[in-house]
């Protein structure tokens, strides 16, 4: 098998560490060898975070080349750029459509064009969803469960080496049994979203 | 059980491998301070301590942590002290003696470094320290070779009583990796007691210490033959087409397939080259080749320090180049380049010293392979600086060589195979710069606005120190003047203020930095007559390292209740006569005491606090009412909580009515308080259930 590629976007405190966790284990539980590398530390109070996930046979360093991910997700508008170089020319993205307008660019500091952002993403076409993952988490309760809802819109697509209950296997496993009915709420919503969205027909 | 079925593969982190190995290996005694990236060897021990017999502890810093670890060893047990490569600052004056004197039971440091770096002040290379100390250093690649190295690392400690350096970098420390593995058996407990044995040896005076020198310098050459011996170090199998070949990196676990030392059936497409790679940077060498298609052989370096060049020699002596690939220093490089010349090998060694690779920052495939490529189309060794005994370069050599340096770095790397491809057309926006900062709802931010209202009007300086607060000094808040090491906020203060006493001088600094380098610079200014404030921001609790217990909260690090510390106390023990405790969600009170505190003519002590918004609940989600929004901006530009944001024509928050400029994201707003109370025109109030 091709080494598959997985890269997650995000902002420090989102749950990107998370997802790439739980998407690593799907793998390893479907046989296959993985390698994550994520950024933890100070990006994690509100930085720019990205998960890599290599899945494969033949693997070597964590970090994925430029321009080699099959499946970029993006649990945030502008970080999806952040992962963009990563991204294959076939690859597809999943991206959460709603900002997080980090406080510089409220100073002026930077620049947060969200619809230069939105623009450029809806001229790449199918291979580029764009969902408010946010708003779907916040009707379920809670915005903490926004890359639970990005796992189940990811878990749609073609292509995957783990399936949809692979998935929720994995998440299931990794979360406290508390948060486990709200997340597989989110994670359903997300499925929803995701086959709304044509990408695919539902795995499994 | 079957003892011959492979364990299950579980995905490990890199640092919870090392902590396993260490399980493995029989440590009994483990202390540290937390430090990114080295902060979960430590939570995973902590965490399975009690099975295994482990006494192990968050220290208050990391000197402590490896004199405990000293006493431990001495006994006879095994011990690790853990920390990152800033912390070995710390514990540097410990370890300089205790290379010299030596161990009994194995001792192993781990001691990550961050090349980057992504969360640290330096990007200082522990394998320096550890060539000045003539400590031995293993450099693991991946979280299973981590795992197999601890062990070894304790072996080699024992075999030469020498103190061991692990060093995994932030990509092996948090990269996860399957690994076949099971837990240990846990052992009978209590186990077997250990004790210290007097002996003379245990106590450095001038005349031992010479004698224990000479032993230090005599005794690298067998660490070299330690490495040598556990195969650390070697040439590794070509990367073709056995796709059946393990992944994993030769190592003392592999399997026969990867046959050490043995370069005789390589593959010889391009016959005159050679690489030798450290650490992480082997996997970006290999993934490289693979990329590119081409096999070289590769001399993978697990044990750096002291590097075992002759074999390494005796490999390169009928090629005509050699890359070096190692993160950071020129470690590797400059110990083989001294055996090269040495020895009377004449071929290029392209690296750092040529100029190609650089000394800063992080490796990666993107960063080696237009590199590798060049390497490999002869277009580097043909130019690069030539190196043998009787043939020193000439300038105009040199010249060239200069020339055709062109050191990679992301940015000139950027390009890679697919992109370059051409079938990316339209080119993104540039993406909003989103540096971190503090959480919404973070006491700290309050404690740095009250005192921005108290003092800046009055030039005071504010010295800041390492830890979440360390963003105090990111815009809208400016809080910090001077940053330099844990504690140094205390010290600094004190000395700015004997040289402009004219001016107020306060220092910020954490709960548990307070403990680990903040009570002597304290005692000192008391002591000198300073006159400055230290604002101890206690959020009870270690929380950029994600949350560990110190001696303030009455708790250990496996849980356990323990003596509570008082800081306000200490202060007072420390000679300071002002001390005052404030809740810095309360913004008017805590401007209130900065004010009296500044006024003192002496040493002040105000301890701010308030709970790390990341271990208590969530209070009502705030709302700016829009008609009593006079849009002055200051809640957005002077306090700078993150969940605030300015409403242009976006499709979300409350700017659909064309009237807010500035709103808070629900979902992010803690319901601290703090931009309510700094609202002049209060318009920010809790939302009402409605
Ligand atoms: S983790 Fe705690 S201390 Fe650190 S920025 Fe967030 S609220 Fe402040
Ligand atoms: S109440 Fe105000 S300052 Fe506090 S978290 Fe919410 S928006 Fe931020």
């Amino acid at each position: 098998m091709k080494t598959f590629n997985l890269i997650i976007a995000g902002v420090g405190g989102q749950g990107g560490v998370l997802a790439s966790r739980v998407f690593a284990e799907a793998a390893l539980a479907a046989g296959y060898k993985v390698r994550t590398s994520e950024t933890i530390g100070m990006a994690q109070r509100e930085g720019s975070v990205i998960s890599h996930v290599r899945v494969g046979e033949r693997l070597w360093g964590a970090l994925i080349p430029d321009g080699a991910a099959d499946v970029l997700v993006s649990l945030e508008l502008a970080e999806s750029l952040k992962g963009w170089p990563k991204l294959a020319p076939h690859g597809r993205a999943v991206i959460n459509g709603r900002p997080i307008i980090p406080p510089a660019a409220s100073l002026g500091l930077t620049r947060y064009d969200e619809a230069a952002i939105v623009d450029f993403l809806q001229q790449q076409g199918q291979r580029v969803h764009l969902i408010d993952a946010t708003a779907a988490a916040l009707e379920i309760g809670n915005a903490k469960t926004t890359n639970m809802v990005m796992l189940g819109v990811l878990s749609t697509l073609p292509g995957l080496p783990v399936t949809a209950e692979m998935l929720w296997q994995a998440a299931e496993n990794l979360l406290p049994s508390r948060l486990r009915d709200i997340n597989r709420l989110a994670f359903q919503a997300g499925r929803r979203l995701g086959s709304c969205a044509e990408t695919a027909p539902l795995v499994s | 059980m079957n003892r011959i079925a492979e364990p299950p593969r579980r995905l490990l982190m890199g640092n919870e491998a090392i902590a396993w190995g260490a399980i493995e290996a029989g440590v009994r005694v483990v202390a540290a301070y937390p430090g990114t990236p080295s902060t979960e060897v430590t939570e995973k021990i902590l965490h399975h301590a009690g099975e295994y017999g482990i006494y192990a502890e968050w220290s208050v810093n990391e000197k402590v942590a490896l004199e405990t670890a000293i006493a431990a060893s001495w006994t006879g047990a095994r011990a690790m002290a853990c920390m990152k490569q800033v912390g070995l600052n710390v514990a540097s004056d410990p370890l300089m003696t205790l290379a010299y004197l030596g161990v009994k039971g194995g001792l192993v440091l781990i001691v990550a470094d961050d090349p980057g770096p992504h969360s640290s002040q330096t990007e200082q290379d522990t394998r320096l320290f550890a060539r000045f100390a003539k400590l031995p250093v293993l450099d693991p690649a991946t979280p299973e070779e981590a795992r197999e190295m601890v062990k070894a690392a304790f072996q080699l400690s024992e075999d030469l009583q020498v103190p061991v350096i692990v060093r995994p970098t932030t990509r092996t420390a948090h990269v996860c990796q399957d690994v076949a593995f099971a837990p240990p058996p846990k052992p009978a407990l209590p186990l077997p007691p250990v004790r210290f044995e007097r002996d003379p040896g245990w106590v450095i005076l001038p005349a031992l210490s010479a004698k224990r020198h000479r032993r230090l310098n005599a005794i690298q050459e067998e660490m070299r033959r330690w490495f040598l011996r556990h195969r650390l170090n070697g040439i590794a199998t070509p990367c073709g087409e056995e796709a059946t070949m393990s992944p994993a990196p030769p190592s003392l676990c592999d399997e026969a397939t990867e046959r050490m030392g043995n370069s005789g059936d390589l593959a010889r497409a391009t016959a005159d080259l050679a690489i030798v790679a450290g650490g992480v940077a082997y996997n970006y060498v290999r993934e490289g080749l693979d990329i590119l298609g081409v096999s070289i052989p590769v001399y993978k370096v697990g044990a750096p320090v002291p590097l075992p060049a002759a074999p390494i020699v005796d490999f390169l002596r009928d090629k005509t180049a050699v890359l070096i690939v190692e993160e950071q220093e020129p470690v590797i490089e400059e110990q083989l380049t001294i055996e090269a010349y040495r020895t009377g090998l004449s071929l290029s060694i392209i690296g750092k010293h040529s100029g190609h690779l650089p000394r800063e920052g992080e490796f990666n495939t993107d960063l080696l392979l237009p590199l590798l490529r060049r390497f490999v189309s002869d277009s580097i060794h043909c130019h690069g600086v030539p190196l043998g005994k009787g043939a020193p370069a000439t300038s105009a050599d040199r010249v060239t060589a200069k020339a055709q340096a062109t050191p990679v770095t992301p940015e000139t790397s950027a390009t890679t195979e697919t992109v370059a491809s051409g079938a990316e057309m339209a080119v993104p926006p540039a993406p909003p710069l989103r540096t971190p900062i503090l959480c919404a709802g973070c006491p700290h931010r309050n404690s740095f606005y009250a005192f921005i209202q108290a003092a800046r009007s009055r030039d005071a300086l504010f010295t800041g120190d390492i830890g979440c607060y360390t963003l105090g000094a990111m815009p809208p808040l400016g809080a910090a003047d001077t940053i330099v090491c844990m504690g140094a906020s205390v010290a600094m203060a004190a000395g700015f203020s004997q040289i402009e006493p004219d001016r107020p001088h306060i220092a910020f600094l954490g709960d548990s930095t307070f403990f680990h380098s903040g009570i002597p610079p304290l005692v000192n200014a008391v002591y000198q007559q300073a006159r400055m404030t230290l604002v101890v921001l206690d959020n009870r609790t270690t929380a950029m390292t994600g949350h560990q217990p110190h001696p303030g909260l009455g708790r250990k690090g496996t849980g356990e209740v323990a003596p509570t510390i008082d800081i306000a106390a200490v202060a007072r023990g420390c000679g300071v006569e002002w001390v005052r405790t404030v809740d810095p969600y309360d913004i008017a009170a805590t401007v209130a005491a900065a004010k009296e505190a500044l006024d003192y003519p002496g040493v002040s002590v105000l301890i701010a606090r308030r709970d790390c918004v990341n271990l208590v609940r969530r209070s009502t989600p705030h709302r700016i009412d829009p008609d009593a929004c006079r849009r002055c901006g200051i809640c957005l530009r002077k306090f700078g909580c993150p969940a605030l944001y300015e409403v242009k024509s976006l499709a979300h928050g409350e700017g659909q009515g064309g009237k807010t400029t500035v709103a808070i994201a629900r979902e992010k707003c803690f319901g601290c308080g703090g931009c309510a109370q700094v609202c002049p025109w209060k318009a920010i109030s809790p939302e009402v259930e409605s």
